[in-house]
């Protein structure tokens, strides 16, 4: 019996390209790698937003509306309700002035436990050094 | 010998990410590591065959089925293959489709991850 963790850190802005919904796809595979492993074997997932990354986080994307697309708002919420550890760095939201209020912080409509922590950079820093493996997206 | 799980994202034309990826692969097979090579988003345009190569473009179709021929194992992302329209009949012979966790799968016995990114 193992655990692997993995550590997804999102770097890009929203809809500039396809690497934060990759993250958020990737990291949510890992409820399902278990088909590949030995019994009680586990990847784990952990994701952090950081730099212009952050700006993922807004609340009340309407992509579904202007494009028939689902969100990354709503990748982060299938996150949460998955039980996914989701970070977000304090000082990058601050430099583009946002707060709390204005990103995604739970997806409760989901019925989802978890929610979205915003931190400061260092314990995203030490959610790095814990990991077996980090992926920048 | 150890494990390397190289991850690339980027289209195989218009970035040099996936050149990069397939030379590393190449030096770690040769220096007898095994490689498991996952392409998404883009990068999943590697998996197309009858690549015609050019000189002002990246063409790595050769040197992917020689590493094939060496023991690399290839995987595309199923579902950005398909929604490229890349299917499973217009795949290079011997690459692999599979969904996201395979790349999980792979990362977690690996002695490295060395995940390229994309555009």
């Amino acid at each position: 019996m193992a655990t692997t963790k993995l550590g997804f850190l999102i770097q890009r802005p929203p809809y500039k390209s396809e690497n934060p919904k990759l993250a958020l796809t990737h990291a949510i595979s890992s409820q399902s790698v278990e088909v590949y492993l030995n019994d009680g074997d586990l990847v784990t997932a952990d994701v952090a937003f950081i730099g212009d990354g952050v700006l993922n986080c807004l609340k009340n994307q309407k992509t579904m509306d202007n494009y028939g697309l689902s969100s990354t708002e709503s990748h982060i919420k299938s996150s949460l309700l998955l039980d996914l550890n989701v970070m977000v760095c304090r000082e990058d939201l601050e430099r583009f002035g946002l707060t709390e209020n204005d990103i995604v912080m739970d997806a409760e409509e989901f019925g989802a436990d978890m929610t979205v922590k915003v931190v400061p950079f260092s314990e995203i820093t030490k959610m790095m050094e814990d990991v077996n493996h980090l992926l920048f997206f | 010998m150890g494990k390397f799980t190289i991850g690339c994202f980027s289209s195989l034309v218009g970035s040099m990410s996936l050149d990069f990826a397939v030379k590393l692969s190449a030096a770690a097979i040769e220096k007898g590591h095994k490689v498991d090579f996952w392409v998404s988003g883009n990068a999943t345009m590697l998996s197309i065959k009858g690549q015609r190569a050019f000189k002002d473009y990246s063409a790595l179709m050769k040197p992917v089925q020689e590493l094939m021929g060496k023991g690399l194992t290839i995987t595309a992302c199923e579902a950005c293959a398909e929604a490229r329209g890349y299917t499973k009949e217009n795949t290079m012979e011997g690459f692999k489709r599979h969904s996201m966790d395979w790349y999980l799968a792979s990362a977690f016995d690996a002695d490295r991850v060395l995940h390229i990114g994309g555009e």
